[in-house]
């Protein structure tokens, strides 16, 4: 039976990982390599590398950040954020990512994600889907594009992403838990595996995630405040019956 | 020390920054080509596969028959993932493979498709290989996997039904998770597979 995942996911800038509010007062926060390294020590299935400065200033540092991770990593590594075509993309996997997550690009041209699973297979695209009240949205949650989320997940997954990575912009940086209706009705509508990102507070959520039909979970602030925590949350689902790796 | 060297198949579409990265952990040097002489005379030949097996077939045509060679004259030589379903015949996927290996490439029948994260290891039969590795879980990314002829298959996977996760006939063998992205296992997994390449 493959594990369920629990997958951290960095935000980067310029090559390094940033926090900030809103995308505003961005405050530097160390390497992007050494962190996930440090995540992979400590249990994380895999990385993602989220770059929220991409549109503004390029992909320079981010793709000699990416041929860094994917000589030093020993877990996969996806990574995402202002992918705006093929030529995006292709480069970041050529640098070395596992897979791309691509979001915005997808809902204005749907084929990139059939012509980016021909060329690099439907494993390498992940398809990643914000969702608001069952719309989904744009430009970190700003834009609605007056698509239904569940038909998205459908046609993104027939068109060719081997993976859906759903973020609900309702429970985003809410700590109450994740989007457990949106979750269950995409993984019932999808055959590929749906990662449940947004709203992460505890082990329980994690677990509702999982019984909702995810095959992942995205975990963001839980863990950057102490990275500790993500072993502990490996060891907390596996001590509830939870086919986790330890 | 002599280090064994070890060459990797360049076909284009797949990265082989990690794969490289992975053998120089396990403490051997490594070269990217796509010259079939190389190929044919690298202690270790490596075809490691991401991507579409129908472009991976494509791309590995330059060196497919010094790989032939290699095989014929019992050298090691390891497929990983897409490179372990090109070692058979016809996949499901489109196109054929290099059909060294007996048995078709099917698409998965499962609940889930792709076969995506970290599966634990059955062995099925002694393999130095695998030594070690029984119930280890590594690292799996696939829609297609190899079904084997009978004998060829080292280990096993559970993903609604067993698929096979790597054979071994001589000199030859491939695995169809990515050692390269599993963690401590994976590791052993490419040092076995080292010392492996030393005693073929």
């Amino acid at each position: 039976m493959v594990k369920k995942r629990l997958i951290p996911c960095l935000d980067v800038a310029g090559g390094r990982v940033v926090k900030g509010v809103r995308f505003e007062r961005l405050r530097d926060v160390g390497d992007p390599v050494e962190l996930a390294q440090r995540y992979s020590e400590l249990g994380a299935d895999e990385i993602v590398f989220l770059d929220i400065a991409a549109t503004v200033e390029g992909r320079g540092p981010t793709l000699e950040l990416v041929e860094r991770a994917a000589e030093s990593l020993t877990v996969p590594l996806t990574v995402g954020g202002g992918i705006a075509g093929l030529k995006d993309a292709r480069s970041l996997l050529r640098a070395g990512a596992d897979k791309v997550a691509v979001n915005r690009a997808a809902v204005e041209e749907p084929s990139l994600l059939g012509e980016l699973a021909a060329e690099f297979g439907a494993q390498a695209v992940v398809c990643a889907i914000d969702s608001r009240g069952g719309e989904v949205v744009t430009h970190g949650g700003r834009r609605p594009r007056g698509l239904e989320s569940i038909a998205w997940a459908r046609e993104a997954t027939q068109r060719g992403a081997g993976e859906l990575l759903v973020t609900s912009i309702d429970t985003d940086g809410t700590r109450g838990g994740y989007d457990l209706e949106l979750t269950s009705r995409i993984a019932a509508a999808v055959e590929v595996p749906v990662i449940a990102s947004g709203g992460a507070g505890e082990a329980r959520h994690l677990a509702e995630a999982f019984e909702a039909g995810a095959e992942a979970a995205l975990v963001a602030s839980i863990v950057h405040e102490r990275p500790e925590r993500l072993g502990e949350l490996k060891v907390e689902l596996r001590t509830a019956g939870w086919n986790v790796r330890i | 020390m002599n280090l064994p060297r070890v060459v990797l198949c360049d076909y284009g579409a797949g990265n082989l920054r990690s794969v490289s990265a992975a053998f120089g952990r396990a403490g051997a040097t490594t070269a990217a080509s796509t010259d079939p002489t190389e190929v044919l005379e690298a202690p270790l030949a490596v075809i490691a596969g991401v991507g579409h097996v129908e472009s991976a077939a494509r791309g590995l045509e330059p060196v497919a028959a010094a790989i032939r060679e290699r095989v014929a004259g019992d050298r090691p030589t390891l497929g990983i993932c897409v490179g372990m379903q090109l070692l058979f015949d016809e996949s499901e996927e489109g196109g054929r493979g290099l059909g060294l290996l007996r048995g078709p490439v099917r698409r998965l029948r499962a609940r889930r498709v792709p076969h995506m994260g970290w599966n634990a290891l059955a062995l099925r039969r002694e393999s130095a290989l695998l030594e070690g590795l029984d119930a280890a879980d590594v690292y799996f990314a696939h829609s297609y996997a190899a079904e084997p002829a009978d004998g060829l298959a080292i280990a096993e996977v559970e993903h609604d039904g067993s698929i096979v996760a790597a054979v071994e006939q001589g000199a030859l063998a491939g695995v169809q998770f990515h050692p390269e992205r599993s963690g401590a296992a994976g590791a052993r997994v490419l040092e076995n597979v080292l010392r492996w390449s030393r005693n073929a």
